[in-house]
């Protein structure tokens, strides 16, 4: 393998070796219209059910009054401008949040003193359920947007501190010892080392934060908001409108597949050396 | 951070080991790990060390890669004091401990990165090398995509890329196959020869020993000490048939014996 009479490979290393380009799986048709088929099947059933069994539709209405709803809302602009503001708050909210879990996961599980400060009330609230907090946040910061950004911050922070954390302190030892023995700084190690291998780590954390994220706009939109999809549903709740309920659930639904599935592909496109074996 | 205390001694050699005790402190008291080891390598020179496990050759290594400090004695690298990890000293592992993230020329470059040194002064040498190992061609591959073989051929080169005085091998085709770990062993000493590095390395295996050393050391287990050394002074290169020859099987024998010996003490 070493005999240096291989010009092939040195004068065409490019040809040999294409680079490995991460990129997005393909789309499965086969699955998606299966997935499509049962869903048709589903609303067929569910349609003449509620006719059949004559179910009033304040209680259960049939998924063409939802469709009508759905299609009333969409068309009115009602759900966009909602849906904006509902969206602003998971974006933003989440952002901080998760940015915020970052560095202080960083902080904690480098520094020693950060640690002993911080960690025992980590530990604490980490336990509270973070939108038990949203009626005092909406005292303290009213009822437009920033409360609801906070409340999304304080419940998306966690699961991506804990798993920094996690993801930084499960670092491979004898890649730690590499760099050490190459001179290399505490902060080296972190660059080089941690924060690459806590990638897949915080990524799980992340997604787990996404859907804390929505959750906690919701509920802090429910408790005090003037606008957004949780004002909506709260709104249609009260005058009954049951298929507006469902069909701001389905909005609600589709936003946060798509968001779900943004974060995958970013996932995917960092972290494609995950999950591969290598000593 | 180099914490080298400059101290030249009158003949100073590549590697200087002199009376080194090791002591850890542990849960269950103290454990000696190494005593009275002395031992020194000159420019140039390939120095094997065998041993049963526990004979404290991975203590040794974190020793002289500054990565521990001796209870007694003292070690230094070209009459430098050791005292903190060193830029003079390269080192390979059992496994290649390559970055997943990284491609095989970003593996292999990791040093001048760590070391802020400018990558473009080493590129074409980066890439001799790895031409040298028979990865041209794999620049741009992950190590995922690279055979165990492969791995430690990019960790061999990445141990070279700061052209380190010394270089420590730590059982380093411990993780391969018996016929990549035999052409390994031959490729090795090819790359040794071409380079002229000073060369530690440490293993289980006396036909690798033998194969490649100009010195072997005996180490014995609990606490690690230095119970034998063998010169070999066969001519170079060798192959692995050449060590069915009296003398090296001699050699081999003698090794063994001793070796055995270690492990009755």
């Amino acid at each position: 393998m070493i005999s240096k009479d291989i010009p092939s490979v040195a004068s065409n290393p490019r040809r040999l070796a294409p680079r490995v380009v991460p990129r997005l799986p393909k789309i499965p048709w086969n699955r998606l219209m299966e997935v499509t088929g049962y869903l048709a099947a589903l609303l067929i059933v569910w349609e003449a059910a509620v006719g059949f069994f004559s179910i009033p539709s304040y209680l259960l209405p049939p998924p063409s009054s939802v469709a009508l709803a759905l299609n009333e809302g969409i068309q009115s602009g009602v759900y966009l401008y909602n849906l904006t503001i509902t969206m602003t708050e998971v974006i933003v909210g989440f952002g901080i949040g998760a940015l915020l879990g970052l560095l202080l996961g960083i902080g904690i599980a480098t520094v020693a003193a950060i640690e002993r400060v911080l960690y025992p009330y980590v530990i604490a609230i980490q336990t509270v359920p973070k939108v038990a907090i949203a009626p005092l946040m909406i005292v303290w910061f009213g009822f437009g947007l920033q409360s609801k950004i906070i409340i999304v911050a304080m419940a998306s922070m966690f699961p991506v501190l804990v798993n920094t954390i996690a993801g930084l302190k499960a670092a491979d030892e004898d890649r730690i010892s590499l760099v050490r023995a190459l001179c290399g700084s505490g902060i080296d190690v972190l660059r080089f080392v941690q924060i690459p291998s806590a990638l897949p780590y915080i990524f799980a954390g992340l997604n787990t934060a996404l859907v804390l994220a929505v959750i906690s706009a919701i509920v802090g939109e429910f408790v005090g908001a003037r606008h957004g999809i949780g004002v909506l549903i709260m709104q249609a709740n009260v005058s009954l409108d049951v298929a507006g309920v469902f069909a701001l659930l389905v909005v609600l639904a589709l936003s946060g597949v798509c968001l779900t599935m943004i974060l995958r592909a970013v996932e995917r496109r960092i972290c494609f050396w995950s999950g591969r074996s290598t000593r | 951070m180099t914490l080298v205390e400059h101290q030249r001694t009158s003949r100073a050699q590549t590697l200087d080991v002199k009376d080194i005790g090791l002591v850890y402190h542990t849960s269950s008291g103290e454990v000696e790990a190494l005593r009275d080891v002395n031992f020194s390598v000159g420019k140039g020179e390939f120095v094997s060390i065998v041993g049963p496990s526990g004979c404290g050759k991975s203590s040794l290594l974190k020793l002289i890669l500054g990565l521990a400090r001796p209870t007694m004695g003292e070690l230094a690298i070209s009459g430098a004091r050791i005292l903190g990890p060193s830029k003079n000293v390269g080192c390979v592992f059992q496994s290649p401990v390559l970055l997943r993230w990284r491609t095989i020329r970003d593996n292999v470059l990791l040093p001048l990165d760590v070391m802020k040194l400018e990558r473009a002064s080493a590129i074409r040498r980066v890439e001799a090398l790895l031409r040298l190992v028979g990865l041209g061609g794999f620049e741009d591959k992950y190590p995922f995509e690279l055979s165990g073989g492969m791995q430690q051929r990019a960790a061999i080169v990445r141990s070279l890329v700061h052209d380190p005085h010394l270089l420590m091998m730590d059982e380093p085709f411990a993780a391969l196959d018996a016929m990549t770990r035999e052409q390994m062993a031959i490729e090795l000493q090819r790359l040794w020869m071409e380079s002229g590095k000073t060369l530690v390395f440490i293993t289980h295996s006396i036909s690798e020993a033998i194969l490649l050393s100009d010195r072997i050391i005996v180490m014995s287990a609990r606490p690690g000490r230095i119970v034998a050394v063998f010169e070999n002074t066969a001519p170079r290169p060798r192959s692995f048939a050449d060590l069915g020859s009296p003398t090296l099987n001699e050699l081999s024998l003698d090794i063994r014996q001793s070796l055995d010996r270690a492990c009755a003490l």
